[in-house]
């Protein structure tokens, strides 16, 4: 694989995909890596102050006489889940650092919560942009006392007297151990240990002793009268840990198809012994030998997430209806801050099925040629947290969306192909825009049915079809 | 099942010889008393947003009902009678009638152990056909299909969603349902050239995903040829209301008509989630999915294929039994699922409605798991093995 090809993969996986001025002037892949990692920790997205959450909190709500009143402002601060939606999105477009975004963005699919709290939402989010290539460690305590994570698996209701377990399983089920590395006994254990971990009415981690149950417990295998912290630690020592994360990050940044067991424990037991370095974890990955290997490439379906901002940052694209970036999310079946359950979204193949591949190969048209698309997105009815707000709920209609206008910047990347002969453009163009080289046959076909009226039409138009064959979508 | 790229190409062309011609033949044939044998059909019908169960088989007898319910419970004198204790919401006349000619099935009390009140988990609960405690990313008719489906290579029409995208509930493990809201559009974006000529191509796809992604892109554009086609086939006198259920229905009877092999469609209906102005939010929804059905009830019966189709209701909660201050109810838990056909073995109301003096925090106790509904109309009615698809077995309700 040439120099190029393996900036392309490497900025494909640990960003969204290669600016032309990268894939134009190619660097050797320790300097590329390196100039992923952020030099200074990234500043907070804070859409929502604090001042706003304590004028919409359950609290001033409350003061609130009139229903009706109540409930606009309710729906309308709960609307701003999509403003930060927006932000993110838009940090991910325009950042100096895109690995910190991708990576937030595996955190946010990991430790998986959706109840249209913005606050809430935020400070998780930021949890994840200033912590996810930190260690691990640090990581999980943090989520672990986020009002995010307490409210979302009701660790607010585990008490002495009457225990909750939803938390204290998920987190060993799916944020650390993975299934069948503990048993029943622990997760009643572990949710004994966690009672009294709860939150004030600013969002802060507050340790309600009078509802924590300070008995003897015994946790994988360790006895002793144990809190949520202890059961962290207990966690973390078991390398089972370190081989489930680093399974979920293989499966994140390298394949989604094939899992290499060997490579996975290698790297897990190295991740293990640093400590939980996140980003020691993904160095080793990005700068291993085996990464720059053929069976790598195109071992991915880009998630909808990847593709909107790939498009995004290839051609600078401004939507006159902001609304469209959400609205392109719920269709394409990952819509921020709403995972489908605490699991996260699977990923892989289950981004695919007839009706998602064909919306994805009009995309392109969509995006580029502000051509309708003329879809409806899923309901998703706003879920209610606490009784108080489910009452507030107003419902979205089920909605025909337009893409609206959009603006594509075609100057850049215009000028960068006119340097191509005509006949060099096809293949050129999908050595760009593919994971792999099309066969001669394929480009025949491709360059068929392009505009060949003058050159930039055909640069557009090669450009818009190679995105619209089923190969975009791998990464 | 992956299946090479040329081994497909030989097998769709053998289908178009062989399969898929006398289909449409057998189509343009059409007459009214040509039944499909055995070819039975589920529609899923969901009510989104948690449909107030109370106050649509309605405790009429009940003190407690209207204590609870001071100003939302519904008058015995304007709710349409069932029996002496149970009545039926005002709107759905049609399905009084039903209910009369031995049609409908009413089972109370639907839910599962430890309830969830939030609408996109207990949805997912309900769609994927898992308990409450478990995490489970295909859902029940993803995995019928997986099983029922698993040699239809062709094209994958045995089920359909009549949207512009699929609900877990109809996403299996090998297996997808199709999702499409309008025929003619579906097929217009599933078959434009440049798609066309790439579903067509040839060659191997080296990466087991590319293989993926064309075998998708192949069995998407056969699915569109093949549903527009169908729905060429037959034209129904039947007015169907305007309204989005009454288009989706539309869609459903006429491919039933035209006898499409499809086995399983999938509509959704709402919301329902009816925190204020309960009243009125509910009547205009029954109001529309009666009509619609009526429309739909008539079609099939105009070519004999109602004893044919089962037609099941499911919402992802009940509400609470004490309505709120605005005049509207709040999540609950169990509910009530109506299974309508000419097929029943058992018609009327299944179970009695739970306990409104034994509560659970407000709530009603659940008295049928959803999944014995699912393993009834699995067994029985598709006649496969719920067992392998809810992943333990269930009692039957022997309702069909």
């Amino acid at each position: 694989m040439d120099l190029r090809q393996k900036n392309k993969l490497l900025y494909a996986r640990a960003a969204f995909g290669i600016s032309l001025t990268d894939f134009g002037t190619p660097m050797p892949v320790a300097q590329a890596v390196d100039s992923l990692f952020p030099k200074a920790a990234p500043g907070n997205l804070d859409m929502i102050t604090d001042a706003d959450w304590l004028d919409n909190s359950p609290k001033a709500l409350r003061m609130i006489g009139d229903d009706q009143e109540r409930k606009e402002k309710q729906k309308e601060f709960r609307d701003r889940t999509k403003d930060i939606n927006l932000v993110w999105v838009e940090a991910m477009v325009d950042s100096n650092y895109p690995l910190l975004e991708k990576v937030a963005l595996f955190w946010h699919g990991h430790f998986a919560t959706r109840f249209d709290n913005p606050y809430f939402d935020q400070k998780l989010l930021n949890i994840f942009r200033t912590q996810g290539l930190g260690n691990f460690r640090d990581l999980l305590g943090a989520v672990s006392k986020s009002p995010a994570m307490l409210q979302f698996l009701n660790n607010r209701q585990n008490r002495k007297e009457h225990a909750n377990e939803n938390f204290a399983r998920e987190v060993m089920e799916l944020f650390t151990l993975g299934r069948g590395h503990y048993t029943e006994d622990d997760v009643k254990a572990a949710a004994r240990a966690f009672t009294g971990w709860n939150f004030d009415e600013y969002g802060n981690f507050i340790f309600k002793t009078k509802q924590h149950d300070d008995g003897i417990k015994t946790f994988l295998g360790k006895t002793g009268n144990l809190d949520g912290d202890d059961v962290l630690s207990i966690i973390l020592e078991q390398k089972q840990t370190a081989v489930f994360i680093t399974q979920k990050i293989y499966r994140f940044f390298v394949s989604d198809s094939k899992i290499d067991d060997r490579r996975v424990n290698e790297l897990a037991e190295g991740f293990y012994q640093s400590g939980y370095d996140i980003s020691g974890l993904l160095k080793k990955i990005f700068t291993s030998d085996w990464f720059y290997s053929d069976s790598i490439v195109g071992a991915k379906i880009k998630s909808p997430i990847e593709l909107l901002v790939g498009y995004q940052r290839l051609l600078s694209l401004s939507f006159e209806n902001e609304q469209t970036l959400i609205n392109l999310q719920r269709v394409l079946g990952q819509y921020l801050f709403n995972p489908p359950n605490v699991a996260g979204w699977p990923g892989g193949k289950y981004w695919i099925d007839s009706s998602s591949l064909v919306i994805r190969m009009r995309l392109p048209e969509a995006l580029l040629k502000s051509r309708d698309l003329d879809l409806s997105a899923k309901q998703t009815d706003p879920d209610a947290g606490t009784r108080q707000m489910a009452m507030a709920m107003d419902k979205q209609k089920p909605q025909q969306f337009k893409i609206g206008k959009v603006d594509v910047d075609w100057t850049p990347y215009l000028a960068y192909w006119r340097n191509y002969k005509t006949e060099e453009l096809p293949a050129a163009l999908a050595g760009f825009l593919l994971p792999k080289p099309l066969s001669q046959e394929q480009l025949n076909e491709v360059s068929n049915y392009a505009d060949k009226d003058n050159n930039d039409d055909y640069i557009k138009s090669l450009t818009i079809l190679m995105m619209m064959l089923p190969e975009y979508q791998l990464t | 099942m992956a299946i090479s790229r040329r081994k497909f190409i030989q097998l769709s062309s053998l289908a178009s010889a062989s399969l898929m011609v006398p289909k449409f033949l057998k189509g343009f044939e059409f007459r009214p008393d040509l039944k499909m044998q055995g070819n039975k059909i589920l529609v899923v019908l969901q009510l989104s947003g948690g449909n107030d169960g109370l106050n649509t088989v309605i405790p009429y007898r009940n003190d407690i009902y209207y204590k609870s319910r001071p100003l939302i419970g519904i008058k015995k004198d304007s709710a349409i009678a069932l029996t002496d204790d149970i009545g039926l919401h005002p709107s759905l006349k049609l399905l009084k009638n039903l209910y009369d000619n031995g049609s409908v099935s009413i089972v109370n009390g639907v839910g599962y152990p430890t309830p969830d009140r939030s609408h996109f988990r207990s949805m997912d609960i309900w769609q994927s056909g898992s308990k409450a405690d478990e995490v489970v990313t295909t859902g029940w008719l993803g995995r019928y299909l997986d099983q029922a489906c698993a040699d239809c290579n062709i094209h994958s029409t045995m089920a359909i969603e009549v949207d512009d995208t699929l609900s877990l509930a109809m996403k299996g493990k090998e297996k997808n349902a199709v999702a499409v809201k309008d025929v003619d559009r579906f097929h217009n974006a599933a078959t434009s050239g440049f798609v066309r000529n790439l579903a067509s191509h040839e060659e191997e796809h080296e990466a087991q995903l590319a293989d993926y992604l064309y075998q998708t892109l192949r069995e998407t554009v056969s699915a569109a040829d093949y549903v527009y086609a169908q729905s060429k086939l037959y034209k129904t006198t039947q007015t169907y209301p305007d309204t989005p259920i009454g288009k989706q229905l539309k869609v459903v009877g006429n491919l039933i008509n035209s006898n499409a092999d499809t086995r399983v469609y999938y509509v959704s209906h709402g919301s329902f989630d009816t925190h204020v102005a309960q009243q009125e939010r509910q009547k205009n929804l029954f109001d529309q999915l009666d009509g619609a059905l009526g429309a739909f009830v008539a079609d099939l019966k105009q070519s004999n294929r109602f004893d044919d189709v089962l037609i099941m209701t499911f919402s992802e909660f009940g509400r609470r039994v004490s309505q709120n201050a605005s005049n509207g109810t709040d999540h609950g838990t169990a509910s009530s699922m109506f299974l309508i056909g000419g097929g029943l073995k058992k018609a009327g109301i299944y179970n009695d409605i739970p306990s409104l003096a034994d509560l659970d925090n407000g709530d009603l106790k659940y008295e049928i798991d959803f999944k014995q509904v699912y393993s009834t109309v699995l067994d029985n009615w598709l006649q496969t093995n719920s067992h392998d698809i809810l992943g333990r077995r269930f009692d039957g309700l022997g309702i069909v």
